[in-house]
Order: C-alpha cells, then structure tokens, then sequence
C-alpha cells in the first residue's frame, strides 16, 4: 500500500488525533506548571520509582476494568469496563494484527483503525489469521454489548442501579453523540466491506452478507467508512470539552497520586486534574442524601465539579453540601471532592471572617492537670448527659482527669474552617492550643468527633489525641470487672466525623458489644447515613434536614432496638429533634448504663462522724 | 330541647365518658342530672385528673384539694358509675352505637361517647440542655406542686431555705425543637403562682422567671402578676434559658440572655423549676385517630365548628371537652365539659326522635 | 450652620430616635431572600445565651433587630466574634438558620451589591 493512494476519508480521524496529541500534552504541562515546586520535586523525586508502577496497576483496573464500579453494580461496572477495556483491546489488537499482516511494525497510526477498508479481502490463511479476524469480532460485540447497555441507562438507569442519571451539557452531548455512533458505525463499515468482499470475520462477514443482499453496498461503502472516521474525529475533538476528558486525566491523576501530590487549601494545578478527572458517571449523585431525601438535585460533587470546571459555580451550590463524605467514599476516581469544595469556599468567605483574639484574661482558665484533659466542645453543653456520663466513668475508672471546658464554651475551629473562614480558624485553633498546652495533659479525651478531627488534623498537639468511644474500648479491656452486659438490643450510628471522617468503625462496636447487644443496620460503616445535622452545609432550610434526618432515624430503628447509640453529641442532637419513640443515647451514657453497681464503701460511726472503713 | 321525662319512659339511653379528669367529671354530672346513663372510665385508681397532682390553685391559690373533695362529694351523691384503674383501649362505631373495648378486654355498647382525655405534661428529659434526670435540683412545675405541699419542706437545702429559684417559661411549648409550635397557656400563670408560694414560704428566698411572654390571659391573672412584683419581688427576667449546668456543690447554673438588657446573664441557683406545657395524651390520640377524629396541627383534637359548637368531633356521636382540645384551665375545662353535655343531650334527643 | 431642629439645645441626628422612616431595609430583605424562616425570631435570647462567642459581643438576637429597623452600622461589630458553631442554631425555639443567616450576613457585609 502506498500513501498516495489512500483515499480521503481518514482525514477527520488523524486531524482528531493530531489535535489530541497537541492538546492534551499542552494542558497537562500547564496544569502541572500551576503546581507548587513541592509538589514538582515530588514528582522529579518519585517518577522512576516503584510508585510508577503501582500507579500503572491502578490505571489499568480504574481506568479499563472499572474495579471500583463493579463493587458499587455490576452490570455498571461491565457497561464502563467493556466501553474502556473493549476499547482498549481494539487498539492493542488491531494494531498486532496490522503489524503481523504488513511486517511493518512503524505503520501510520490510521491503518489499524481502518484496517478492513486496506485490507479488505484479508482472507486468513492460517490460525494464526483466524485468531485475529474472530477476536477483533468479539471485541467489537464486546464494546456493542456496553454501548447498548450505555443507550438503556440513559432512558432506564434504575436498570443499572442508578437512581438517575446525571443531567448533560452540550459539549458533552456533542461528545456523546459522536461517541455512541463511533461502534455502530465501525460495525456497519466493516460489515459493508466485508459483505463487499466476502470475506471477514465471524460477526462482521455474516452481518455483511445480509446487509449487501439488501443494500446497494458498493456505493455505501466508501460513505460508511467516511462517517465512522468523522464519528472518530469529531468525538477526539468534543473529547477535551466533555465529560469524556476523564478517560486522559484519570491517568494522570493517578499517577499524581502514587508520586505523593495532594489536595492542597488552594487550588492548583492539582486541582484542575481532579476536576477533570470526574468522569459524571452520577455515582456520587446517587448516593448522596440531599437528593434522596431532601430534593437537592444541583449541588452534589458531579455537578459541583462540573459547573466549577466550566466557570459558572455559583456559591450556593459549593455551600449545599454537608461534607458527609459519602461522594468520595463511592467515586470510583476517589476524587477529593470535599477538600475543593473548601478550596472553592475558602476562597470566597475567608476575608469575611477577622481572626479571633481574646485577651487571655478572658479565656477559662486552664484546669491544671497532669492526666487526661477532657474537652467537651461546644455542642456537647447542649447534651449533659453525655459529660455527666464520662464523669462518671472516669470517677469509677479512677482516671486523674480534668475538664477544659466547664467553665465555658471554647470552640475547637472546625465549623469555621468548614465555612471557609480560614484565617478566623488557626487563630481559634492557636488559641486553643495555648490553653491544651498550658495544662500540661498527657492525653486529649474528646468526646465529639468534630473537634476530634481537627484536633488530629490542623493541631499539632505534642500529646495523642483519642475519642472517648477509642478511650473507653481500651478502658473497658483493661478493667473488665466496671461494666456487665444489659443485653439490650442496640443499633450503632457512624457519625460522619468519626466514620468516613476518621476512620473509626470498629473500636465503638468492639466496646458496645461488650456491653450490650447489637444488631447491624442496613447503612453501616462507609455507607453509613449522614444523621442531617451536619454544621458543613451552610445552604439548606431547617425542613429539608429535618427530611434527611427522619430518613437515617427510620434506618437506626428498622431492628427494632431498645435504643440507638451514637458517639456524637451532634448526631443526638439532631435526633433528638421533635418526638421520637426510640431514644438515641451517647456510648458513653450506654456504657454509663452498663456499670457495675457500685461497692459502697462500709461506714462505721465513729462519735459524730461517719468514717469511711477500708 | 331536652325532655327529662322521654328518658324515663323506656330504658335511658347510655353515655359513656372517657376520663375522669374536672371535664369528664363535670359532664357526667350534668348528664346524670337529665336522667341519662353515664358511665366514666377513668384509668387512674382514683378521680380527678391532673387537678389531684396540684397544691393550689391559681389564681387565687385555693387548696386544690377541697375543689378535688367538692367534685368527688358530687360525684358519690349523684352516684355517677365510675370505672376506675380502666382504660379505654377502642371505640369502634357499631350500627347507631359505640362499642368501647377496655384494656381488661370488656366491651360494652353506648350511644354516645364523651372524650375527656386531658392531657400529659411535657416530659422535660427531651430538653436534655435543662438537665432534667441528670441533675437533681432540675425539677419540673408538677413537681414543685408537690415540693411545695408539706410547708415547702421539699425545697430546703440541707435543712436550710433555698437562696434562690428560678422558673424556666415555655419548657415544651412554643418549641419546634421539641414538635410543640403552641403555647399551653396555663404555664405563665402556674409561675407566677408558684413564684408567690416560695416567696410565701421562704421570705428570704430570691425568685426569677425568665420568660419570652407572659401570657396572662385569664381573669385575675394579669393582677396576680402584679402582686408577685409588687408584693413579692419577683424578678421577672425577658429571656429564654438556653442551658443550665450543675456546679461541684450540686447547685445549678443557668445561661441566659436579660434581652432587655442585652446582656448574657448567668446565675446560680438552688432550684431551676421547668414550667413544663401540655401535650395531647398520645395513647388516647392514637385510638382516636383510628376511630376518625381529626387532630388539630398540635394534636388536639378539633372540632368542625369550633365556634360555635366546640364539643363536637368528625365522628356523629362522638364529643370532646377539657385539655384533650387544647390547653385549658380547669374552669375553662368545667365549662367545656358542661357544655359538652348539652352537646351530647341535643344529639340524644334527637336520634330518640329519629328511633320514635 | 445651626441645624434647624436645635429649638431644645439638641440635634435630633444622632439622637437614640428609631427613626423608621429613614429605616434602609435592603439589607435585611436580601437575607430574608436567603433565609426566608428567619423571620419567625421572636428575639427570646437565646441563641445570646447559649453562644460561644456570646460574652465577646456576639449578639443575633440585636442584630436582626437592627437589620429589621434597618440601621446596619453595627452589624459588623455585633457578628465579627462568631465563630460559626452552631449551637444557636440547636436551642432556636423558632428553628431560625441562625448559623446559616449569620455567615450569609458576614459575606453581604463585605460583598456589597
Ligand atoms: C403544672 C400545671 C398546673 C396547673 N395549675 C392549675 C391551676 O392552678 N388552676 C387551674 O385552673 N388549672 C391549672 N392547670 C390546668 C389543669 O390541670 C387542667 O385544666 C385540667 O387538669 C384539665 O382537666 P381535664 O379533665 O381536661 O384533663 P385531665 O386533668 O388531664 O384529666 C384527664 C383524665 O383522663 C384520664 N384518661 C386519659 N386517657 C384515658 C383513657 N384512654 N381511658 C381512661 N381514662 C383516661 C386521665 O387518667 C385523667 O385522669 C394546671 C396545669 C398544669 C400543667
Ligand atoms: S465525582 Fe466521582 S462519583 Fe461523582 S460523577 Fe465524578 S467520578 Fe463519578
Ligand atoms: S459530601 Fe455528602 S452531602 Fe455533600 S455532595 Fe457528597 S454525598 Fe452529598
Ligand atoms: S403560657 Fe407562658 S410559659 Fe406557657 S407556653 Fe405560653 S408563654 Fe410559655
Ligand atoms: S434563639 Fe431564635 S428566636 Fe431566639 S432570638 Fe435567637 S434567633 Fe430569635
Ligand atoms: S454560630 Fe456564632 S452566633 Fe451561633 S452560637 Fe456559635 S458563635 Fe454564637
């Protein structure tokens, strides 16, 4: 074959491919130029390392096999994984195939793509020729078999497991349409050929033949192939544009990610990644409570990321959302969608809020303390019962402890940060700090998980922090003999903070079952309920909460349980909102309640006063 | 209307009364009286109602007791049967009567049915910021009711009188926080009546109301609050308590805002009295629901012509009086019953006629 | 010049005068825009009280009497301390967004329109 005789019609394909190739290499060293030198020197530092490589693994089970979709849905996980990987293995094939029938391993990149059309009367001579002709068939059914299943979801998603399906923009439906006529189109050209032919592979070589008895082939061969290489130049085109820029940038993120490179407060280059990277697939949507429950439908990490991508993110839509975590947990990009909305939000609010400075004379003053510093947070003055509870336990306990805050509320910070007022944040957090170390503790017990998560994260406290329901696991292990078990059935809340927030799943149940029986719920752990109380969104009316909490409530209370038990004085409170049948209590008023009774201690008269007898 | 005689000639016709609360008790006085059947089912061991919990009475702060000792006097002279420690578990319609199915699982057919269920107080544990249950000397308005009885015995301190009380308005009502939008109308005056009975037993003793509104809305109330500033000093503060701690020597300290002032104001004190509201007795509501009652926004029970004819419900045959219709006071739940009764005579009169 | 009005000895500007008919009430109806439920506030206190930066001047309650009768010269002062932890927001016995009117406040005070 010569190239001067090849006809026209690849044109559209390899000018699409061209303008991939400038483009994408552009953007990507212009995004990473925005990164900071640290985050560059990272790279430079890790790029030849075995982080590479593990980087590349999990391309090719994100990226082609889906992984993380399969686990959310199956039959979605095959409609992504047959799309990408099908496709893929086109590639990867048909350009073996190219390279064994023209011994030219430097063939120009259109030849494989149009292989049937040069080559069209390739009549395999041997196995080897077979293999290929039928695999490159099966593959093509293969991609086919996704593409329908792609058509189905549009009009029926909840066959896939979806709730709905993400609303599109126009780049994106230009990309679509090009994208969903790309395998039909390659399939009726080749078929064309083929029936033109006869010759071809299992599927193509039979389709043709029916087709040709029925159409005037010859004549719409030549339009067939023109319009599957427009399908593929026009779709290369849209594809930086549209959703579809995720297929690249996913790549890259990935690699990023094993080199060390993070989400920063600001946005970077980094962050333009992210962004792209978020394929819409409407995972995120689909899990998160705002539209379940409360009729949100504009706010969720697909359409936060997306509007933010395209400029036009209003603020009310980075505020409406309450930093649950249940997006990220189930993006299968594992996108950091939290940590941009702060970025976004930040950006707007932080010179909103001056920096806090109280005289210290003003501030409590600091208990003095060699042992465990207890600090209650603000919310927690709004549940007593759960302070008088861990007093309780540590006086039985005999714990030399004292509190930070009796006296009055001290705010840890994160609500602040949460809203985006940064700088108003590390000057409640300096503040604090002062009066922890002042105390001289050797342990910081909190007792709500929102103060718990900043204390780790934005503290650097020189002494461990712990959550009273981690305390008192280990508590309860050491003094076995303080608590009995009251057998009474319990359900356990995941409070966002502690769960997807911290990690914390398994400590507070190893120490409820200790004391009671529990039952599991059908949201546990990562897929746990947000309880609606959430301070992160700063967008949502009192009713439409309420809706969100009546929902996680019914969840708790489906087993029927004596009592639900949470670990955040939040999550009770928000429960606790309005009339409900089954109480929601502290772990700590349930382990409270799981006290041995008390040895009094024998008292002997002794004149006026009674003594106490050792 | 009525006929006395018309009930005389065949066998009476029936009325069965829920609740032996002044509503209930007042109705079947009246009822008996013009010669009809009544029967009162009262779940408690003994009559009365709420009015038995209370020590005296506002406005004028009249020993509960002997209006409890006239109402029973009555009671027993009209020989009016009385069904105690029975709850009414149904009430079903069947044909033109009532069938009312206790808890014991008795039936028994009626031809009219009067609902005086009352109402239960606000449990303050829900507001768990007030610390109720959790501290000791966090008590609510019925209690105190009974603190004050023995020469206020029950509110010394180790032996000695209390320094200082105050009153928390509106615990459970006007809450959406709790569910409860309404005001329960009697609390205001309850604290300005309590207030008094402190004052009255211990001189010395300093007394707060923190409070959004005073609602004195009754006759003689509004002078009655006059006479706890004036005669008592009472110290009446306008700011609603946010929370309240317990300090190491088991007193309690309040936060609120004097908005007045506007400033926070802070205060230690011996005793915090939560004046806790009126909520529907919920196991009543819920047969009643099922019976098709309709339910006011609150829960109470509403009557389709609620100016004119208060008594009446959804159901033909079925009529409400006292607290089980809102907030009431219990002249206002004496009327009410009264007037029910009247209510229940008209209809009997008349489906006697329809049966002639 | 003597102001017209010093018949007393006394100018009525800056007297303690509401003065409603001068009263500029955009401010507070751009919020209501945004937090339509808080104008349920029956001005209990509160949200004073129970607030964690309550004793440095954090007042709502006076706020949005202020924006209500439309003097918006304090505003800033009177909610520069907040801290944003919500615990107005959990004893509100009319269920007001207080957190949530209280940032948007924040943000409108330094995003004039
Ligand atoms: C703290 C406080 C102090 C008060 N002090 C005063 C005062 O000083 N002066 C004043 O005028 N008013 C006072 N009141 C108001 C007064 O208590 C009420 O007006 C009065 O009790 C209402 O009477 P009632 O019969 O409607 O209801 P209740 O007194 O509640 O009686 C209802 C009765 O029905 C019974 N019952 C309910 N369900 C069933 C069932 N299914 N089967 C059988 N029986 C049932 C109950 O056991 C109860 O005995 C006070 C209220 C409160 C909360
Ligand atoms: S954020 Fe993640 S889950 Fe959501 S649409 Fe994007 S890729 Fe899917
Ligand atoms: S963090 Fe929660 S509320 Fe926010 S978008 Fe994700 S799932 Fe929805
Ligand atoms: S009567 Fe007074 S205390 Fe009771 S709910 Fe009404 S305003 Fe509050
Ligand atoms: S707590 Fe609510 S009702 Fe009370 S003053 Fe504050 S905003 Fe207004
Ligand atoms: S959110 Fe602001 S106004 Fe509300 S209690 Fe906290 S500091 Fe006070």
């Amino acid at each position: 074959m010569n190239l001067s005789d090849h006809p026209f019609f690849v044109w559209p394909f390899v000018a699409g491919m061209a303008f991939l190739c400038i483009y994408l290499p552009a953007v990507y060293l212009k995004w990473l130029r925005k990164t900071s030198a640290r985050d560059r020197k990272k790279i430079s530092a890790a790029i030849f390392s075995v982080k590479t490589i593990r980087a590349i693994r999990e391309i090719f089970s994100e990226c082609l096999l889906h992984r993380r979709i399969f686990r959310f849905n199956p039959t979605l996980g095959y409609m992504h994984m047959s799309l990408a990987f099908g496709w893929f293995l086109l590639i990867v094939v048909g350009k073996t195939e190219t390279m064994l029938y023209t011994r030219d391993g430097f063939n120009p990149p259109y030849l494989p793509v149009f292989f049937k059309y040069f080559y069209p009367d390739h009549i395999p001579a041997n196995f080897k020729g077979l293999f290929f002709l039928t695999l490159m068939d099966l593959l093509l059914l293969f991609v086919l078999s996704g593409l329908t299943l792609a058509i189905f979801k549009r009009f029926k998603s909840k066959f896939l497991g979806m709730k709905k399906s993400t609303r599109h923009i126009l780049p994106d439906r230009i990309a679509l349409t090009f994208l969903w006529l790309i395998f039909p189109l390659r399939w009726l050209a080749e078929s064309l050929t083929s029936g033109v032919y006869n010759a071809g592979g299992f599927f193509t070589l039979s389709s043709g033949r029916a087709l040709a008895s029925l159409l005037p082939a010859e004549q719409l061969l030549l339009p067939a192939w023109w319009a599957y290489s427009i399908a593929l130049g026009g779709f290369f085109v849209a594809l930086p544009f549209s959703r579809y820029m995720h297929i690249f940038t996913e790549a890259a993120l990935i690699l990023l990610k094993h080199w060390g490179v993070k989400t920063t407060q600001r946005a970077n280059g980094y962050t333009d990644f992210e962004i792209h990277s978020c394929s819409r697939c409407g995972i995120c949507a689909n899990v998160c409570q705002l539209s379940a429950d409360a009729g949100i439908n504009h706010s969720q990490a697909v359409y936060f990321l997306r509007d933010l991508r395209y400029n036009r993110l209003q603020p009310e839509t980075a505020e409406n959302c309450l930093f649950c975590g249940r997006c990220s947990a189930a993006c299968p990009v594992d996108i950091q969608v939290d940590d941009i909305r702060l970025q976004q939000r930040t950006n707007r609010a932080n010179r909103c809020a001056p920096a806090i400075r109280r005289p210290a004379a003003q501030l409590p003053g600091t208990p003095e303390t060699g042992g465990v510093l207890y600090f209650a947070g603000c919310m927690t003055h709004l549940t007593p019962s759960v302070k008088e509870a861990i007093r309780t336990i540590l006086n039985r306990a005999d714990v030399k402890f004292s509190i930070l805050d009796e006296a009055g509320g001290i705010c840890c910070g994160r609500p602040a940060m949460q809203a985006g007022f940064r700088q108003q944040a590390e000057s409640i957090i300096q503040q604090t700090t002062e009066m922890i170390l002042r105390s001289e503790a050797s342990l910081l017990l909190v007792s709500c998980p929102i103060c718990y998560k900043v204390f780790n994260e934005e503290y650097q406290l020189p002494i461990p922090v712990k959550h009273h329901s981690v305390f008192f696991k280990e508590l309860a292990a050491a003094k076995p003999e303080l608590f009995k078990n009251s057998r009474k059935r319990i359900t356990y809340h995941d409070s966002c903070e502690l769960g997807r927030g911290s990690g914390i799943y398994e400590e507070p149940r190893e120490l409820l079952r200790r004391v009671a029986h529990l039952v599991p719920t059908a949201h546990e752990r990562e897929d746990a309920l947000c309880c609606g109380g959430s301070l992160a969104n700063l967008a949502i009316s009192p009713a439409q909460r309420d809706l969100i909490t009546d929902t996680a409530y019914e969840q708790l209370i489906a087993p029927a349980p004596d009592y639900v038990v949470t670990s955040c004085p939040m999550c009770k409170k928000t429960f606790s909102k309005g009339k409900r049948d089954i109480p929601v209590v502290d772990i700590a008023e349930a382990l409270q309640m799981a006290l041995t009774p008390e040895e009094k201690p024998v008292r002997v008269k002794v004149g006026k006063k009674a003594e106490v007898l050792a | 209307m009525y006929q006395h005689n018309r009930y005389q000639k065949g066998k009476p016709q029936q009325v069965a009364v829920v609740g032996a609360g002044v509503a209930g008790l007042s109705a079947a006085l009246t009822l008996k009286k013009q010669g009809v059947g009544v029967v009162v089912f009262e779940k408690d061991e003994s009559p009365g109602g709420h009015l038995q919990q209370w020590h005296a009475l506002f406005p004028d702060r009249e020993p509960a007791a002997g209006v409890l000792d006239l109402l029973k006097q009555e009671v027993s002279e009209q020989k009016i049967s009385l069904r105690t420690q029975t709850e009414v578990a149904a009430v079903t319609p069947s044909g033109d009567k009532f069938r009312i199915e206790t808890s014991q699982g008795e039936q028994n057919e009626f031809d009219a049915v009067l609902l005086a269920t009352g109402f239960q107080l606000f449990d303050a544990a829900r507001k768990e910021e007030y610390g109720y249950g959790i501290y000791q000397r966090v008590i609510t308005s019925a209690g105190l009711e009974q603190r004050l009885g023995h020469g206020g015995t029950g509110l010394t301190v180790n032996g000695r009188p209390p320094h200082r009380v105050a009153f928390v308005h509106c615990v459970g009502s006007r809450d959406e926080k709790v569910g409860n939008h309404y005001c329960s109308k009697v609390c205001c005056v309850t604290g300005v009546k309590q207030a008094i009975t402190i004052k009255e037993h211990f001189p010395q003793c300093e007394v707060l109301n923190f409070y959004m509104d005073l609602r004195m809305f009754g006759t003689g109330y509004e002078e009655l609050y006059r006479e706890a500033q004036e005669k008592w000093g009472v110290m009446f503060i306008r700011g609603r308590v946010s929370e309240a701690s317990q300090m190491y020597d088991g007193t309690i300290q309040l936060k609120a805002e004097d908005t007045l002032m506007g400033r926070p104001v802070r205060a230690t004190v011996d005793w915090l009295v939560l004046l806790v509201g009126m909520e529907p007795e919920k196991r009543a509501q819920l047969w009643a629901r099922s019976l098709g009652l309709r339910t006011g926004q609150a829960g109470f029970f509403s009557s389709p012509e609620k100016f004119l004819h208060p008594s009446l419900t959804t159901v033909n045959g079925v009529f409400t009086a006292g607290a089980c219709t809102g907030p009431a006071s219990i002249p206002e739940s004496v009327s009410q019953g009264r007037a029910a009764a009247i209510s229940v005579l008209e209809f009997l009169a008349k489906k006697d006629e329809a049966g002639k | 010049m003597k102001p017209a009005n010093d018949k007393w000895g006394f100018r009525a500007e800056g007297s303690e005068q509401i003065n409603l008919d001068k009263a500029d009430s955009s401010l507070y109806r751009r919020l209501l825009n945004r937090e339509p439920g808080f104008a349920a506030c029956l001005f209990c206190g509160s949200c004073r009280a129970t607030c964690t930066s309550g004793n440095e001047g954090m007042n709502f309650r006076l706020a949005h009497l202020l924006l209500q009768r439309g003097e918006t010269a304090r505003l800033k002062s009177l909610t520069d301390p907040c801290l944003l932890c919500g615990k107005c927001t959990l004893v509100c016995p009319r269920n007001v967004n207080i957190r949530a009117v209280v940032y948007n406040l924040k943000i409108m005070l330094h995003e004039p329109f």
